[in-house]
């Protein structure tokens, strides 16, 4: 599985409050956070996201409160994968149960700009930074989250160990 | 090589006698609890498995307190579905309107988390049991619908930073001092993925509220959990309000941290956490001029009886500064009723303020004093990011409820020592 997309980049401690406001989250339908994702920190991006983009961001992404609205809205509005140097960690669990594609990355998180292009295979953890010619490696996750992603999420995962 | 009181805790879950950190585990849960914001998600994602019925009826919690009572027709759209999910399960802890009050200061009123307990809310803030010596940890919408059908969640065993308190805190100060400091210490990234594990003899000198602040604003500095040992004011406060049996773990003498803090709880003064991270610390002396336009004095943070007897004391007599909009809400109806019982709502009313039924309402900008561009506001809740209470261009000072109770008395952010206190 590859993607491939223009990154949108943002700083430290992103939280899911800029992500998706609370005062959004009297609905749960990903098309609606979708229209609102990021309205707080960048009220533009909602105009510039195209499917397949990149999110890359620096550390402690997606801290604050655990509304699983946030990675929810970032896959709704047609992001491939956040990447970041680290993850808060309740972000980083509900994006593996929703089936969306995060990277801890450090040096790639610092090194990519805004509106370069990137590629990413996820299944070598490569990292391929087309505008500026470097290229960075993922950590990888645990075998056992490998499992819930292979099964898009944790939902599926259950039933199929179940069955 | 020793194990931490969250990871004893966590191996007992797990059916193993030692875990050591970074290793995965699957734990079997005492408690999963999930609001009207969180809880209709993971009903909609429960649907898709296999099996439908809860694991345990006793062992779910489902609180609407975020958007309730209903502030717009949606939100009463998320509280019908919970409600109708909680009732089609036969679901024991579903709290209406009228029984319920704001979840972290719920649960343990009604006895519903007790030491050596795991337990997962889809509410960052479920690590605020971890004051009762219990594993307890915020996940999603999916973690806890996960965990609610098969009483089982995942968890990657963390490693812990100690922090070593002593001495006793001066008048004024509180817990929200306490964590307040150690954010501003460490940072909003200071604890990620870890244990905060505090021990020492200062411990004895936290009130139970104290504790509960503390643990709830362990997620702040990014932690999976807080956690506190289990004395004699721990179980004081179980007998008091719960019937389950409890369970005490302690962390072994040859147990390994991190990173080791030790704090003279009598060197702190009241603290301020100015706007965009609860980082951003300061003391009050050091805050200088801030005017302000609200002052909440709630949530899950401080939005308990001690919080409002603090917040008493200094509101007696005494007059809401024009130009300042006072909002108290006690956290849950048991607080609302006792506080109602001393006069303090009195004190409030006649000081100007205005009294809410409990809800989360304006700690996380959804209603009941949301800013407008420009506006300031004091705030004993948790989290001060941009747009968190209202306008992006809005500000929240996070503060403990006798900075919160003075500011609304001068009007900008001032300790009750300004008031000869």
């Amino acid at each position: 599985m590859k993607a491939y997309g223009v990154v949108h980049k943002y700083g430290d401690n992103v939280d899911t409050d800029v992500i998706i406001p609370a005062r959004y989250l009297n609905s749960s339908d990903p098309k609606e956070l979708a229209k609102k994702c990021m309205e707080d920190i960048d009220a533009d991006f909602v105009n510039r996201v195209k499917p397949g983009d990149i999110m890359v961001a620096n550390k402690n992404f997606g801290c604050g409160s655990s509304r699983e609205h946030a990675p929810i809205a970032i896959k709704a509005s047609g992001i491939a994968c956040v990447i970041a140097e680290t993850f808060a960690r309740i972000f980083y669990r509900n994006a593996i149960n929703i089936g969306l594609p995060i990277i801890e990355c450090p040096e790639a998180a610092r090194a990519i700009a805004a509106g370069d292009m990137v590629e990413i295979d996820f299944d070598s953890g490569m990292i391929y930074d087309r505008t500026s010619g470097e290229e960075f490696k993922g950590q990888a996750f645990p075998e056992f989250m490998q499992k819930i992603i292979k099964a898009e999420g944790l939902i599926n995962y259950i039933n199929q160990k179940e069955a | 090589m020793g194990m931490t009181m969250t990871q004893k805790i966590l191996a007992a879950h797990a059916g193993l006698d030692y875990v050591e950190a970074g290793q995965l585990i699957e734990a079997d849960l005492d408690m999963v609890l999930a609001n009207d914001i969180t809880g209709p998600v993971a009903i909609h994602e429960v649907a898709k498995l296999n099996k439908k019925e809860v694991f345990d009826k006793d062992k779910v919690a489902l609180v609407p307190d975020h958007f309730a009572p209903n502030k717009d027709i949606k939100s009463a759209e998320h509280c019908k579905c919970v409600r109708e999910y909680a009732r089609a399960q036969g679901i024991t802890n579903y709290f209406e309107v009228g029984q319920m009050g704001i979840e972290h200061a719920l649960l343990p009123e009604k006895g519903l988390v007790v030491a050596g307990d795991t337990c997962i809310g889809a509410d960052s803030h479920t690590c605020t049991y971890g004051a009762l010596g219990a594993f307890s940890t915020g996940v999603g919408s999916t973690d806890m619908g996960a965990g609610m059908i098969t009483g089982k969640a995942w968890f990657k065993v963390p490693s812990a930073i100690r922090f070593i308190l002593t001495g006793k805190m001066k008048p004024w100060v509180s817990g929200k001092d306490v964590i307040l400091h150690i954010i501003g210490m460490i940072g909003v990234d200071g604890a990620l993925y870890r244990s905060m594990e505090f021990m020492g003899e200062g411990v004895a000198n936290l009130t139970m509220d104290d504790r509960f602040t503390i643990a709830n604003m362990a997620i702040e500095a990014g932690a999976k959990n807080g956690i506190f040992p289990v004395d004699e004011t721990t179980i004081a406060y179980m007998k008091e309000h719960s019937t389950k049996p409890y369970r005490i773990f302690e962390a072994d003498e040859d147990a390994v941290y991190d990173e080791t803090y030790t704090i003279d709880l009598g060197s702190l003064s009241p603290t301020v956490a100015f706007p965009h991270l609860p980082e951003n610390t300061k003391t009050v002396k050091e805050s200088g001029e801030v005017k302000i336009d609200q002052v909440v004095i709630g949530s899950c943070t401080n939005g308990r009886i001690s919080d409002m007897r603090t917040a008493a004391k200094i509101l007696k007599g005494r007059k809401v500064a024009d130009g300042v909009r006072a909002i108290v809400i006690p956290a849950t109806q048991a607080i609302y009723l006792q506080a109602m019982e001393e006069g303090l709502l009195k004190i409030f009313i006649e000081a100007g303020c205005i009294v809410s039924t409990p809800t989360c309402g304006p700690c996380l900008g959804g209603y009941m004093g949301i800013l407008a561009a420009g506006e300031r506001a004091v705030s004993t809740t948790n989290r001060n990011f941009v747009g968190r209470m209202g306008h992006i261009e809005s500000e929240v000072y996070l503060a403990s409820p006798s900075v919160a109770a003075a500011s609304a008395v001068t009007g900008k952010i001032s300790e009750p020592e300004e008031l000869g206190l």
